[in-house]
């Protein structure tokens, strides 16, 4: 076989694959047999060849690579066109109307904190800093005594998004890595979920303070 | 020419090695499942008594193991060699099972598929003539999986539709080269991987259909056998989904549908909540024992092909978007008692 | 009364919105992308002015989501700058959050210490 000869070759399944050609299953493998054919002899040139003529085989062989992604394609779109028709479908109403529910009850509760905390006579921020502690520290219980992974089960992202959600992801991972250790375990994964948050969180919060810095 | 091997991927044990027995073990919810009963030990919780679910796994894997070889009154020494696996990085707990076995052991690693990939070496073992009784496990626990795959178990999260459970159990089998009373290991058919593109790691189900389907489909040319042939086509663990996905195939290629089945729905009660079923390499591994191999032995079922499925992906593999290769190992089980 | 029932409302809401990302969008959304979202887009409403009207209007109802922590992020840094210059955009936003923050990792250590995961 030549350079040539593999060259045609390519340009030939170069229809197939740009067509979405559907094969049949030996087609196929016959096909399959080719390419691994084809990329095991330029393989073997690249290796042996330098300087320019080794350029010249690479990019032949990522051609052949690439192709060997690309031609079980249209299979693969039909099979999981039947797997998403199967698919059992995802219980969004009830799951809405729970996460409403639950999300919407943590925040009345951080409303009452904050009532109580602004009677007893904090100023406004203050007493959102005290709110936050507060739903903090009861996230964190509810993770403790193993209540607050059940309560996700059913509530989905009306126990997720609120503060004590956040808490949640920082307890769970602190417990669970315990058992590896107090500074492998829970100091180097306490992070693990909430960490993107502080870290995106604080750099965006970085680039408004930059913004209203050059635009005052 | 390979003498023993069948048409493309199918071995032929002629000399008919034979499970003589197994044992499982199980946590807490399998044992509240439609097998509760049949399990030789349900622990309590899914700690039992260790300090981490690591070693609880560990333990698992070694109880069904010893309780497999007392029913027998065999002791490890007994054993030429250990074959076993597991899900967890570099397959921990079959190590350290093997390290209290202290017998020459085998790591396999086929995902969920571990079981029936176990049963295949053991069979080319004892039919090459290279031991007389080998030792098989294959263990999974839910909360092992999940840190390691997933989220840590603690995290408020909900399942998708499609997410199956992972079975916290496992199973071990004795299979002897000469023995006439057991369970018997006619054929083994090798598995490829098959990709069909999926990456979702919620839907494995979905990802290991085909190669479930392939496997069966090479089995069937291979021996030039029908479905019907068999009392019973079951695969490890596609869950309700994939095994819906794998009948829509087979119906596609013409073959009957109503004698087949998977682990991964008999392993738990709809009502456990579980969504699509069961998974994990003790998912296959405890119904075999637990269901499958006492049903040959009575002579319910005749001949059964068991067809173990695993999902070759890992959490790396998985934040990199690939795709995920499955591969599924099926074996021929044949009852020696009862009817016929 | 009603700021309770506004709470409520307004709360829930963002959480019907971040369930459905999760349930009907094609992507794979999970609760890490959930909440890097909800941070990252409370900052960037407030610093545009639109965050405030929300707390005005539902109270901890906008401000207990953590689209509410990223509130807090923005004022803090934009706070900063007012009374620092410069060095307040890098500081401002975790002084403003530092009590949350440092709160969920004591009681990070404090449950990991006592308590035993489930699973």
């Amino acid at each position: 076989m030549h350079e040539e000869e593999i060259r045609q070759k390519i340009k030939q399944r170069e229809e197939l694959i740009a067509h979405q050609v559907l094969l049949e299953e030996q087609e196929m493998a016959k096909v399959q047999q080719e390419l691994q054919k084809e990329h095991q002899k330029v393989l073997y040139w690249e290796s042996r060849a330098t300087g320019e003529e080794k350029e010249n085989f690479t990019d032949l062989r990522r051609e052949i690579e690439r192709q060997q992604q690309r031609v079980a394609q249209p299979q693969q779109l039909v099979y999981q066109r039947i797997a998403l028709k199967l698919a059992p479908k995802q219980t969004v109403v009830k799951n809405t109307i729970m996460a409403f529910l639950v999300g919407g009850a943590i925040c009345t509760i951080g409303q009452v904190i904050k009532d109580f905390f602004l009677q007893g006579g904090l100023a406004d921020q203050e007493a959102g800093a005290a709110t936050s502690a507060i739903l903090v520290f009861l996230g964190a219980f509810l993770t403790g005594i193993g209540y607050y992974d059940e309560l996700g089960k059913v509530a989905g992202a009306g126990s997720l998004v609120p503060i004590t959600g956040f808490a949640n992801s920082i307890v769970s991972s602190a417990m669970e890595f315990k058992r590896e250790g107090f500074l492998y375990g829970v100091g180097a994964r306490l992070f693990t979920v909430a960490g993107p948050v502080l870290v995106y969180g604080t750099m965006v919060s970085i680039l408004v303070g930059l913004i209203y810095y050059f635009l005052k | 020419m390979a003498q023993k091997k069948i048409g493309k991927q199918t071995l032929q044990f002629s000399s008919v090695p034979a499970i003589a027995s197994a044992a499982s073990v199980v946590g807490p919810m399998e044992g509240q499942g439609p097998l509760g009963r049949h399990y030789d030990l349900v622990f309590e919780d899914a700690l039992a008594g260790e300090k981490s679910w690591e070693n609880a796994e560990q333990k698992m894997m070694q109880y069904s193991m010893e309780i497999a070889l007392e029913k027998q009154s065999l002791l490890t020494s007994d054993l030429d060699f250990y074959l076993a696996g597991d899900l967890l990085n570099q397959i921990i707990c079959a190590n350290f099972t093997a390290r209290f076995l202290n017998i020459p052991f085998l790591g396999l690693y086929g995902a969920c598929s571990t079981m029936a990939e176990g049963l295949c070496v053991a069979g080319i073992l004892l039919e090459g003539g290279f031991a007389e009784r080998i030792g098989v496990s294959a263990s999974s626990h839910h909360d092992t999986a999940e840190r390691q795959f997933r989220f840590p178990t603690e995290l408020g999260v909900q399942r998708p539709m499609t997410a199956q459970w992972t079975v916290t159990g496992s199973a071990s089998c004795v299979v002897e080269r000469i023995n006439s009373s057991g369970v018997r290991l006619t054929h083994a058919t090798i598995g490829k991987i098959i990709d069909m593109g999926i990456s979702n790691a919620h839907d494995l189900g979905a990802a290991m259909a085909p190669a479930a389907m392939n496997t069966i489909k090479t089995h069937l040319e291979d021996l030039g056998r029908k479905v019907d042939d068999y009392d019973l086509i079951i695969t490890g663990d596609l869950g309700l989904l994939g095994n819906n996905l794998l009948k829509e195939l087979m119906k596609k290629e013409g073959y009957s549908t109503d004698k087949v089945s998977d682990c991964g729905i008999l392993v738990y009660a709809p009502e456990q909540d579980t969504h699509s079923g069961g998974s994990g390499c003790g998912c296959s591994a405890v119904v075999l024992a637990a269901h499958l191999l006492k049903r040959l032995q009575a002579g319910t079922y005749q001949r059964v092909f068991f067809v173990g499925t695993g999902a070759l992906l890992s959490q790396l593999s998985s934040f990199q978007g690939e795709t995920i290769p499955c591969i599924a190992h099926g074996v021929v089980l044949e009852s020696t008692g009862g009817g016929q | 009364m009603a700021m309770l029932l506004k709470a409520f409302l307004l709360g829930g809401f963002f959480c019907v919105i971040a369930q459905l990302l999760i349930d009907v969008t094609p992507f794979k959304i999970t609760p890490a992308h959930i909440l890097v979202g909800y941070v990252t887009s409370g900052v960037i409403l407030s610093a545009l002015g639109l965050y405030q009207p929300l707390i005005d209007w539902g109270g901890a109802g906008a401000s207990v989501p953590l689209s509410g922590f990223g509130h807090s992020l923005a004022q803090g840094a934009i706070e900063g700058v007012r009374n620092k210059g410069l060095l307040g955009a890098l500081g401002g936003g975790i002084e403003a959050t530092a009590v949350g923050i440092a709160a969920a990792i004591v009681f990070g250590l404090i449950a990991a210490t006592f308590f035993q995961p489930k699973g």
